[in-house]
């Protein structure tokens, strides 16, 4: 989407200055420059159709379906029934009040606080490891790391599921078997592990690939030098590799903490499976509750705009500070 | 970065994809809805949601038999997502002319005018139908908002096998319900009699209804009455309540993997399920074929007959259609028609809900069941004695709470907080009724 505009005002550049050095040739420049002036246009235009059908206009919709609401009247049977009202922010302010989404919000930022840590290290290790030159069938190891990342992630929640299930996991009959103690893993605290895990275990892979591809672009001139030096692979990856790959690790950080405020598959996935998963577990879940089993549209997308403002502010707020701070370490 | 344009590039691609899809649809839609409007020239043609598997091979009988009507069925998931499927195609000005509708979800959809009252074209259907299935599609008003298609009287099966190796006793109330399964546990302390789902409040609706319950109601000046706590109510929730705090009851949900297990190895001993429950054993108790037999329901005072139910749906007709009466004709003969209700019990696998297709030669004994040849013939009996259900307009925002407060009093496994989610489910509800405008006060 980004190479599309760039691409045409790279040719609008061209037109008007190919028309300020050619002073002499007055007619054929013109013409160009006209074809030149509409023609970028003319490329965003199916961008542009896109951004606004799939984009603008339902988010624009979802901003005036959560101004709104239904009211009853009479007995509240048959036509006629319901009418759609102006609410103002009043659905906002059901959105603040609602201690179920705020108790969301929370679950889902306790949850972060154990999945980003553990698997962004994880995958930094991971790539660091396979980045040494020591390192051996390399390829293979990084497929095997990769691989449940393209496990999909209703499958990946299913499948651990079962295996959190005492009557129908192997490990606990394996626990059972040499009498240890067989923990609840829907309970509690064990909650927030098991789903961290479930994340950890998909998204390690992919992380790990974005830091490897960063870690792999760094001339290896840098390397030698720092051998001549006397360094080992260990300084070499803490005093050189990881502060080169710095922003792969920002850039990852970011994805990590959308996916987090957006956390649905796995507790979805998993709530059938036992009694200690409200429908509210996680933002989404709750939007997802009100829009689609309790059918009020409306609250569900005043909560999502809600969420969404957070997830923006959250993002920028990050950026702003990350930004001052490599901007702070390269000076 | 270059993962990232990449990305982009795809979802740009498929959004061009999604949107050339879109626009055939429309161009489909367009197509078909001008031959629609073709009222004299022309069949009719009728579009028919359901999430039934095999419906369209019912529907084919149909069409063969009514050349001038033509019914196409287009598959559905089932529950709540429907639900809101149906009122937001409402809203658009596209629903389909028929469409299957859970009995609980009838009063949101007459709330969200998907469902037109047909009571003009539906004769004398009535007299196809026990009184209380009748009742669930006319919402005690003057109306008729769909005819009835099945229905899940519940019932009580056991391991016939296990009861007797142990030397239980078949229980005729909830006094003896509790006695087997303290009995139970005592023989086998590792299993359990049953447990209390809390993921399925359509089984605690029917328990409650078979107890009394009149979660909703409406009186003649439009005022609706939330009771979801009445005694009837708090009676069930404290019985199971106190069994799963004693231990002798599991406090896990139904239809997990771990739940089959149960099943399938005798952990679970007994299952208060509907009558279409031969259907689920297949598949989650596979190794227990003609091991289990089915009786009816305890009930709260000895000598009493009646039992609540879980599931069963009907076939509405939409505000939207264009041909009420032919959707009315083909709702009422695919519910009432000797061949079409075959037709249902046999490629749809459900039991139906006219008193006709109850009886007859058409149910044969379920597979599952070579035990018990009289199966159907009991399951008639307990299906006349079904208590009428009453619905309200936010029956999804009850069951939410449900799963969320029982589920949470479940895993507490306390009588106390059986009673306290009770009032929870009852709170919520009412407050959301009032939030959205309806005039209702608390029982």
């Amino acid at each position: 989407m980004t190479s599309t505009p760039l691409k045409g005002s790279d040719r609008t550049a061209v037109g008007p200055l190919a028309d300020g050095t050619g002073t002499a040739q007055t007619v054929r420049p013109s013409r160009t420059g006209r074809r030149g002036r509409s023609a970028p246009y003319w490329f965003l235009v199916p961008a542009l159709v896109l951004f606004a059908a799939f984009t603008v206009i339902p988010i624009g919709y979802a901003i005036w379906l959560s101004l709104h609401k239904v009211k009853i009247k009479g007995i509240g049977l048959g036509s006629g029934a319901r009418e759609q009202v102006w609410n103002g922010l009043g659905n906002y302010t059901d959105v603040f009040q609602n201690s179920e989404f705020g108790h969301s919000v929370l679950r889902a930022f306790g949850y972060g606080l154990i999945v980003i840590p553990t698997m962004l290290g994880l995958a930094l290790l991971f790539a660091l490891m396979l980045d040494t030159p020591k390192a051996r069938s390399a390829p293979f190891a990084r497929l095997m790391i990769f691989l449940p990342y393209a496990v999909p992630g209703i499958i990946a929640a299913l499948m651990w599921g079962f295996l959190y299930l005492p009557s129908v996991s192997p490990f606990y009959y394996l626990l059972d078997k040499f009498g240890l103690p067989q923990p609840n893993l829907f309970d509690g605290g064990n909650l927030y592990l098991s789903f961290a895990n479930i994340a950890v275990w998909g998204g390690t892979g992919f992380n790990m690939i974005v830091i490897y591809t960063a870690l792999r672009a760094i001339p290896q001139e840098i390397y030698e030098a720092a051998r001549i030096d006397g360094a080992s692979d260990l300084h070499i990856a803490l005093k050189i590799k990881i502060p080169i790959v710095l922003p792969s690790l920002v850039l990852t950080f970011f994805f990590s903490v959308i996916a987090t405020l957006q956390v649905f598959t796995e507790p979805m996935a998993l709530k059938p499976l036992t009694n200690a998963l409200p429908s509210s577990w996680s933002p989404l879940m709750a939007i997802y509750d009100s829009a689609f089993l309790k059918s009020d549209i409306y609250g569900a997308s005043a909560t999502a705009v809600v969420l969404a403002l957070a997830t923006f502010v959250l993002s920028f707020t990050l950026l702003r500070i990350s930004d001052r701070y490599t901007r702070e370490d390269a000076a | 970065m270059s993962i990232h344009s990449r990305q982009i590039s795809r979802r740009t691609m498929l959004a061009g994809a999604a949107a050339l899809g879109l626009t055939s649809t429309l161009a489909a839609c367009g197509g078909s809805d001008d031959g629609d409007s073709g009222e004299s020239s022309g069949p009719v043609k009728l579009t028919y949601w359901s999430w039934a598997p095999n419906m369209e091979k019912v529907a084919a009988i149909w069409n063969k038999k009514n050349p001038d009507i033509t019914v196409t069925v287009s598959k559905q998931g089932s529950g709540a997502e429907t639900l809101t499927k149906l009122i937001t195609a409402k809203k658009a000005g596209n629903a389909p002319d028929l469409m299957q509708a859970e009995y609980q979800s009838l009063p949101t959809l007459v709330s969200n005018d998907v469902l037109a009252d047909i009571s003009k074209y539906i004769g004398d259907a009535k007299s196809d139908f026990a009184e209380g299935l009748w009742d669930m599609v006319t919402l005690g008003t003057d109306a008729v908002y769909g005819v009835p298609q099945d229905s899940g009287p519940l019932m009580f099966y056991y391991r016939e096998d296990l009861f007797k190796k142990h030397g239980l006793s078949v229980p005729k109330t909830w006094t003896e319900f509790a006695e087997t399964a303290r009995a139970a546990k005592k023989a086998v302390p590792d299993a359990f009699l049953t447990t209390f789902s809390a993921n399925d409040p359509g089984l605690f609706a029917g328990l409650s209804q078979q107890a009394g319950a009149k979660w909703w109601t409406v009186d003649g000046s439009g005022k609706w009455t939330v009771g979801i706590d009445d005694a009837a109510t708090k009676q069930v929730a404290d019985f199971w309540g106190g069994l799963v705090q004693e231990g002798v009851i599991d406090n896990q949900p139904m239809y997990t993997p771990a739940w089959n297990n149960a099943l399938n190895k005798g952990t679970h001993l007994a299952w208060v399920s509907a009558v279409w429950a031969p259907g689920v054993l297949v598949s989650s108790a596979p190794d227990t074929e003609g091991k289990w037999r089915m009786a009816p329901l305890p009930q709260w005072k000895s000598g009493d007959n009646v039992t609540g139910s879980w599931g069963g749906s009907s076939t509405g007709v939409s505000t939207d259609t264009k041909h009420a009466e032919a959707a009315v004709k083909f709702a009422r003969w695919i519910n009432t028609d000797p061949e079409a209700l075959a037709a249902l019990v046999k490629e749809v696998g459900i039991y139906p809900a006219a008193t006709k297709g109850q009886s007859g030669d058409v149910l044969t004994t379920p597979a599952f069941f070579p035990n018990q040849k009289d199966f159907y013939d009991t399951a008639a009996e307990i299906a006349a004695t079904t208590a009428t259900a009453a619905w309200g307009p936010n029956v999804q925002t009850a069951y939410t709470s449900f799963n969320d407060d029982f589920g949470s009093a479940a895993k507490s496994k306390k009588e106390s907080q059986f009673a306290s989610a009770l009032a929870t489910m009852q709170k919520k509800t009412f407050e959301d009724m009032k939030k959205q405008g309806f005039e209702v006060t608390e029982a």
